[in-house]
């Protein structure tokens, strides 16, 4: 490659550089964090998908400050998959019954504007996990 | 960019490539291809955790997992648990001794609570063999802002106001060695990073090679823009292969990004950086040494003055920095001279990385602001001492350094405290002593290795080593004098008064110390002709081996 010239091309290099690199800080207090239950009930009922829209729709929106994680059985069997939103200073809100399609609309409603989803809405009385 | 799922930090410091993590890293790759999760899981080798102890170390992002002592088998578990159903691996989590509970996030093991990782920022953190990486972390941002925006005076101006000190063991501040390499007019002009790390016991700055090179490179750069040199040399030693290994890589990678080479940042300032093989010699640390060394002379120290400043390398002014001192750099023209300012203690600025090694539970690179107490290091960081014992001594500054006895150990460390109880910052290795570690014993290790190493120039260095490693070889044999007691001292003295360079000017200081807190010891040796540890043979007989029932 060419060499770099310029700060702005240093820091281009370096924005692109940390996109790839952010799931590292991820945890910090302002994270919001996304939990998909991937036990194998959660896996048998298409988690994994679920998970994977997830973080594509993160992508494609270029969203900083959310990170996602698999976690074991939460004990909703009966509803999975779950995703779990814990957004810092609110009580956790956990939803089931997440396909594809609602995985969008977590991170379109819940994420980015705030409203919450409420016909999916498992619980929210619990403390976080 | 396709973005990952989870990243999974592997360390590839020499300790955990000695325990197999070569392995890991391969059989991790194979296991994730085989389940299909290659392309959701990131498998990153990194430099060191510091956390040697439990190594193989193994990393886990998001979660913050941290997984110790994990062997190639291990891997598969790994995947098929944490991976797939997201359930951490519990017996493979570090388990807090004195807590006994398993603990899953690496803050929040104490092992890493009272550390400030300034140095080692980006060790265990980063590629080091990738440098969009370390461009990620802010890398070589400090250099393009030295050349755009900075003349060469202000960077130096920059190191001075923060108190930046030689990480090396001498201490001498930073910014006025550049400022006065800077003021020798000369067509040429050198930049040395010192990576002859030759204190037993020591890995800072190999550790900071392996995992941070770039950090290194960096610096050199810069220190060649403040002082006016277009040519580094890394002399470092050839036992770090996998150092040098990762350096070739960072070079070859700063030159294709056009960060060494010509025309840096589109100005007119060339610099490149080119390694040297030292051949392991302990007096190459020295610095007039190690310029007979690169130049292809003999490894041996010159009379100072003339400082390297105003004749080093080829009689051209050179400026001779350390690996950790280098290190520091890049942050500080970042973030500013202040911020490095705040930390650390009146005399003595920042951080110090200490290979903290011996009898303690959690052996390990660790990295604390100066000011700090060698209790918090050896009993908060270090977990305190192996099987329970009693403290005895803990030994800093090498070969060079001395023995601080449990009265001192709430002593606030930084490089004026150290040398008041008779030891010295040094480059930074700790080795704790317990009940069962013979005093006279130690001295006579680490003046054997001086003695070994003493390259022959000085009389005092070259024959009074000797003498003194031979009266302790009595004293261990139960043959010693009260007389030798005083011979040591007053030879000791002499031998430090009479050596050109800074290992003669040191090598008696383990005796000395240990005289100083531990004469007791000393005196029962020779009076009673008992080693109260138990370890000096003291020319008994060996029992003879019980004969075999017929």
């Amino acid at each position: 490659m060419a060499g770099i010239k310029s700060l702005e091309e240093l820091q281009k290099i370096r924005a692109k550089a940390q996109q790839g690199m952010d799931l590292r800080k991820a945890g910090d207090e302002e994270y919001i964090k996304l939990m998909v239950g991937m036990a194998t009930c959660g896996i048998a009922a298409g988690a994994r998908d679920t998970f994977n829209t997830l973080l594509e729709e993160i992508e494609k929106r270029n969203i900083k400050n959310v990170y996602l994680v698999q976690v074991g059985c939460m004990g909703y069997c009966h509803d999975e998959p779950t995703v779990q939103v814990n957004k810092p200073g609110e009580p956790p809100v956990l939803y089931g019954n997440i396909n594809k399609e609602k995985a969008i609309e977590i991170i379109d409603k819940h994420v980015e504007k705030g409203e919450l989803l409420q016909d999916l809405i498992i619980s929210k009385s619990f403390d976080r996990a | 960019m396709k973005q990952y799922r989870l990243h999974m930090l592997v360390c590839a410091g020499t300790a955990c490539e000695s325990q197999e993590s070569k392995d890991i890293i391969k059989n991790l790759e194979a296991e994730l291809k085989e389940k299909g999760y290659e392309k959701e899981v990131q498998v990153v080798k990194t430099g060191c955790f510091g956390f040697c102890e439990k190594g193989p170390i193994i990393k886990v992002h998001p979660d913050h997992v941290f997984y110790v002592e994990v062997k190639p088998k291990d891997v598969k578990e790994i995947v098929e648990e944490h991976v797939i159903k997201g359930r951490v691996v519990e017996r493979l989590l570090y388990e807090e001794p004195a807590l006994e509970k398993k603990i899953t996030e690496q803050e929040k093991m104490s092992f890493y609570k009272k550390q400030l990782r300034l140095a080692l920022r980006n060790c265990g953190f980063i590629n080091p063999e990738d440098i969009k990486e370390y461009i990620a972390e802010d890398g070589y941002l400090a250099l393009g802002r030295a050349i755009k925006e900075m003349t060469p005076e202000e960077v130096i101006e920059t190191i001075k106001e923060s108190g930046l000190r030689g990480r090396g063991g001498g201490g001498f501040p930073t910014g006025y060695k550049w400022e006065l390499t800077y003021r020798n007019k000369n067509d040429l002009k050198f930049i040395i990073c010192n990576a002859d790390e030759g204190d037993p016991g020591a890995f800072m700055d190999r550790s900071i090679l392996e995992g941070d090179p770039h950090s290194v490179l960096e610096a050199m750069a810069i220190a060649g823009y403040a002082i006016g040199a277009e040519k580094g040399y890394i002399y470092i030693r050839a036992e770090y292969p996998l150092a040098i290994h990762r350096l070739n890589i960072a070079i070859e990678q700063a030159r294709e990004y056009g960060l060494l080479g010509e025309n840096i940042f589109d100005s007119d300032f060339n610099f490149d950086i080119e390694l040297k093989y030292g051949a392991g010699a302990f007096v190459c640390g020295e610095e007039t040494a190690l310029l007979n060394s690169v130049e292809g002379g003999r490894g041996e120290p010159n009379a100072k003055p003339p400082f390297p400043a105003e004749s080093g390398l080829w009689d051209k002014p050179t400026c001779v920095n350390n690996v950790e001192t280098f290190a520091n750099i890049p942050q500080i023209l970042l973030k500013g001279p202040k911020w490095f300012n705040s930390i650390g203690t009146e005399n003595s600025k920042g951080t110090k990385v200490f290979a903290l090694a011996g009898k303690v539970n959690n052996v390990g690179l660790v990295e604390v602001p100066m000011g700090i107490s060698l209790r918090e290091i050896i009993y908060d960081i270090g977990g305190g001492i192996r099987d329970n014992k009693k403290f005895k001594a803990v030994q800093t500054g090498g070969p060079s350094g001395g023995c601080i006895p449990e009265k001192y150990l709430d002593t606030h460390i930084d490089y004026q405290t150290l040398q008041e109880v008779g030891s010295m910052m040094g480059s930074g290795g700790m080795i704790v002593m317990d009940e069962d570690d013979c005093m006279v014993n130690i001295s006579k290790f680490y003046i054997e290795f001086t003695e070994d190493e003493s390259c022959g120039k000085c009389t005092p260095c070259r024959i009074g080593n000797k003498r003194l490693s031979e009266i302790l070889t009595r004293i261990t044999y139960g043959k010693g004098t009260e007389e030798d007691l005083e011979n040591l001292k007053d030879l000791g003295e002499m031998v430090k008064d009479g050596s050109l360079c800074g290992l003669g000017q040191s090598s008696p200081n383990p005796i000395l110390s240990t005289l100083r807190f531990f004469e007791d010891e000393y005196k029962e040796h020779v009076l009673n002709k008992n080693c109260p540890s138990g370890v000096c043979n003291m020319g008994k007989k060996k029992k003879p081996a019980a004969k075999k029932k017929q």
